[in-house]
């Protein structure tokens, strides 16, 4: 499963691509496939405040409901309102398929976060269990 | 957490289950049962539940249970305990009943197959199955038959959608088309003689329900064959993912969610299959009572009107936030694409058209009482 290089990851499956003091938050295709087909997905509004652990929206699949989880604190600058109407976009291709825009409050915290070196191995130890 | 292993079963499987893993399903647990959810392979939940609207899929469900009562007073025996009236079956005739608690509350819902003169077939669900098999001998010991419980005996599985008589009817030398809804007949399938077949299921279309020997190599044979055979109708195989919300759709209760052993057979909404007319049986003096104290909370459809998804457990409340209720089943209905739910509320909300909210995540998102069944199969000439 290819994971972006260029991109950080949770080990509550979402992934951040920073870009200077702003980013893009998604969640990654191994979260999507074990999820299954999504249909709704509850993100804040711009202006919000996310902080690092905590959950910042939902996303639905048909059967299931999954809390998100912020990578790192910050404030939230745009929201994919693609997702809305479309939320089969993050099963398609989730690792384009952003779903906020945020800030970044403390770059540090990026530090914190899994490679996609470290997230693939994580992934593969947690389906062995 | 403690050391409650000791006393927690074993998870069970069914003889497919090597076939579901191979085929490269999700599997989760439901009911104590190693279950496969969807079949990503198959396109998952919502191709699923499309393939059953408009062709033809097939699902396991060995878990479901089966009781045999035979002898001179089996019909006596099926009477005292479960609220339709099987005396109305004809040989290889099923009906759709419970078995209550004497409060009229359910111990399960069941399908009651009469497969002899003094025979019948009682289908249970998974969860309940032992609860339901001595309920079943507990309450019959004062008549004069047998009651086995079989549920290991079979491998089940459903066949269901519009193309469904079209691919079974490859599979066997039972003419199908004699076999109307709620019927079962024995037919020679897939070389296995002598084959139960039922026109039964659970997911508001057309299908048959197959009951084969549960050894693997038989039910990997048969279960591989129907894919086959299938192929020209774009068969796919189905996990309980669409197979809840196939039955969401059709308004099918399903036990532990629309009834169990705190709700009644009037708020249920069941009294179509409850014979109050017929002899005595265990909960119909409270039915009575019931009745006539009047019920005060019923089941409604809801469709949600505002962007949320009800699920399971929610609250249910009036426009001013007072919460008056909770759903027992919620979803996205992926044939309707709409989002719906199934709730208890009180009587004056029942009305079609009330509106009222349901509580998503501390919002109360706005619904409203809807007809249901959701979804009707369109009628065939």
């Amino acid at each position: 499963m290819p994971f972006p290089t260029d991109y950080k990851y949770t080990k509550e499956h979402e992934w951040i691509k920073a870009d200077g003091g702003s980013a893009m938050v998604g969640i990654t295709s191994h979260a999507q496939e074990s999820l299954g087909d999504i249909v709704f997905v509850d993100l804040p509004k711009p202006g919000a405040e996310i902080t690092s652990g905590k959950t910042f929206g939902s996303v639905e699949s048909v059967k299931a409901v999954s809390d998100l989880y912020a990578p790192v604190s910050g404030t939230v600058t745009e929201v994919n309102g693609e997702l809305a109407t479309a939320p089969e976009k993050i099963n398609q291709d989730a690792h384009s398929a952003w779903m906020i825009k945020i800030t970044i409050k403390d770059p540090a915290q990026l530090d914190s976060l899994l490679s996609a070196a470290d997230y693939e191995k994580f992934v593969a130890e947690e389906g062995g269990h | 957490m403690p050391a409650v292993e000791a006393t927690t079963p074993a998870i069970r499987k069914t003889a497919l289950h090597p076939v579901h893993r191979q085929m490269g399903a999700k599997m989760v647990e439901f009911n104590g049962w190693e279950m496969p959810v969807e079949y990503p392979s198959a396109g998952g939940i919502m191709a699923e539940h499309k393939a059953v609207r408009t062709g033809v899929g097939i699902f396991d469900v060995s878990h479901m249970g089966d009781i045999r009562l035979a002898g001179p007073q089996a019909l006596a025996a099926v009477q005292h305990i479960s609220m339709n009236d099987a005396s109305r079956l004809a040989i290889g005739q099923a009906q759709y009943s419970a078995l209550l608690y004497p409060e009229g509350t359910f111990v399960d819902d069941v399908v009651v197959h009469r497969l002899g003169e003094e025979e019948y077939l009682l289908v249970i669900n998974a969860g309940t199955r032992e609860k339901d098999f001595n309920w079943v001998r507990d309450h019959t010991r004062q008549f004069n038959c047998k009651v086995e419980n079989l549920s290991d005996d079979f491998t089940q599985i459903a066949i269901q959608g519009p193309k469904a008589a079209n691919l079974l009817q490859k599979l066997t030398d039972a003419d199908l088309s004699a076999v109307k809804f709620y019927w079962v007949t024995r037919g020679t399938v897939c070389g296995l003689k002598n084959t139960l077949i039922a026109r039964t299921g659970y997911t508001g279309e057309d299908g048959f329900e197959i009951y084969i020997p549960s050894d693997e190599p038989t039910s990997a044979r048969v279960w591989n064959q129907i894919l086959e055979a299938g192929k020209e109708f774009g068969v796919v195989p189905c996990g309980l993912g669409a197979r809840n919300t196939l039955r969401l759709e059709a308004r099918l209760p399903l036990y532990g969610h629309e009834i169990s052993d705190t709700i009644n057979v009037w708020e249920a909404g069941l009294d179509r299959f409850c014979k109050m007319e017929k002899a005595d049986f265990i909960g119909r003096a409270s039915l009575e009572k019931a009745k006539a104290d009047g019920t005060k909370r019923a089941l409604v459809g809801l469709e949600m009107l505002d962007r949320g998804i009800a699920r399971d457990g929610y609250k249910v409340l009036d426009l001013t936030g007072r919460e008056i209720g909770y759903v027992t089943s919620g979803s996205p209905a992926p044939f309707l694409k709409k989002n719906i739910a199934l709730a208890y509320v009180p009587s004056a909300f029942v009305p079609l058209g009330t509106e009222l909210k349901v509580e998503i995540r501390g919002q109360g998102v706005k619904a409203q009482v809807v007809p249901t069944p959701f979804y009707r199969k369109p009628k065939t000439t």
